[in-house]
């Protein structure tokens, strides 16, 4: 995997928009591994009991999507120095056909210690589902 | 229900620390579909300058959902699980989390607020290595949705 260099990154650069699948069996699956399991994640009875439209995705499932959209930019995993999010609306799976997820970015500023800050969005079913999402990364030299 | 404004401040030490293995983060790393050979695949880790895999920067969210359940699980503090949502998530990384790693953990509630009817509920955990070095904080908004009734 190749490192995206400081030097060859602009102010306002996008980063490449991907669409992610998300269906319940991502959910469960995502349950088990992160240890959340609260029943609005997988059990629709539930999720609409508690006023919810039907099951929805772990926001933390959506994070980590859009830090792939980071990562796989930048070339490195361990380049994230500050990631923070704020869920906006949730992705609303259906059992039948899932959801889908759209994630892009743009680099918001280049600082001189290296790194840069890259601003990241991330819609579902039309709604924006991440806002004021910012990250910063370390860039190689 | 509303959540008792006395427990601001409190923590809630990690019983244990926390073993990160080579299996937890791969099966992470499957989990959010992210193929990337740095999570499973040691040598490709090590020769991009890893002492052994590494996590996916989400993945320190464990030590924080953790933390969050001992504080949520305490019946004074007055939270009522089934109407929560996540309502914003930080990271700050001193390093990426890698398998070998020993993390020991403290969360602590950094704020209790109540916004148009909701109640707003703040834990940060924060993660040091063996030697004492911090590897990460963890910061989660969660949302308690106000009843309907």
């Amino acid at each position: 995997m190749n490192r995206l260099r400081h030097a060859d990154v602009e102010v306002g650069a996008e980063l490449p928009e991907r669409t992610f699948p998300v269906r319940r069996l991502d959910l469960v699956r995502y349950a088990g591994a992160s240890g959340d399991f609260n029943p609005i994640h997988w059990n629709e009875r539930f999720a609409k009991s508690v006023g919810l439209p039907d099951v929805i995705a772990h926001g933390m499932f959506t994070m980590a999507e859009a830090a792939r959209v980071l990562t796989d930019w930048a070339g490195d995993p361990g380049c994230v120095v500050d990631y923070s999010v704020r869920f906006s609306a949730p992705v609303v799976v259906p059992d039948d056909e899932g959801a889908e997820i759209t994630v892009g970015g743009r680099v918001k500023a280049k600082n001189d210690d290296g790194t840069v800050d890259v601003l990241l969005t991330a819609r579902s079913g039309g709604a924006k589902v991440l806002v004021q999402s910012k990250a910063t990364v370390r860039l190689a030299r | 229900m509303a959540i008792n404004p006395d427990y601001l401040g409190r923590e809630y030490p990690a019983p244990e620390p926390y073993e990160v293995t080579r299996g937890k983060i791969r099966e992470f790393a499957e989990a959010v579909n992210d193929p990337n050979p740095v999570y499973t695949d040691p040598a490709a880790a090590r020769a991009a300058g890893y002492p052994d895999v590494v996590a996916p920067p989400t993945f320190p969210v464990i030590l924080g959902m953790a933390g969050s359940a001992q504080a949520i699980a305490d019946p004074d503090l007055g939270v009522d699980f089934s109407r929560v949502v996540h309502g914003d998530q930080s990271f700050h990384y001193s390093r990426p989390t890698h398998a070998g790693d020993l993390l020991d953990s403290v969360t602590r509630i950094t704020g209790i607020r109540a916004l148009g009817g909701n109640e707003l509920l703040t834990l940060e955990t924060v993660a040091h290595d063996a030697g004492g070095e911090h590897v990460v904080t963890a910061t989660m908004m969660l949302v308690v949705r106000g009843g309907d009734e």
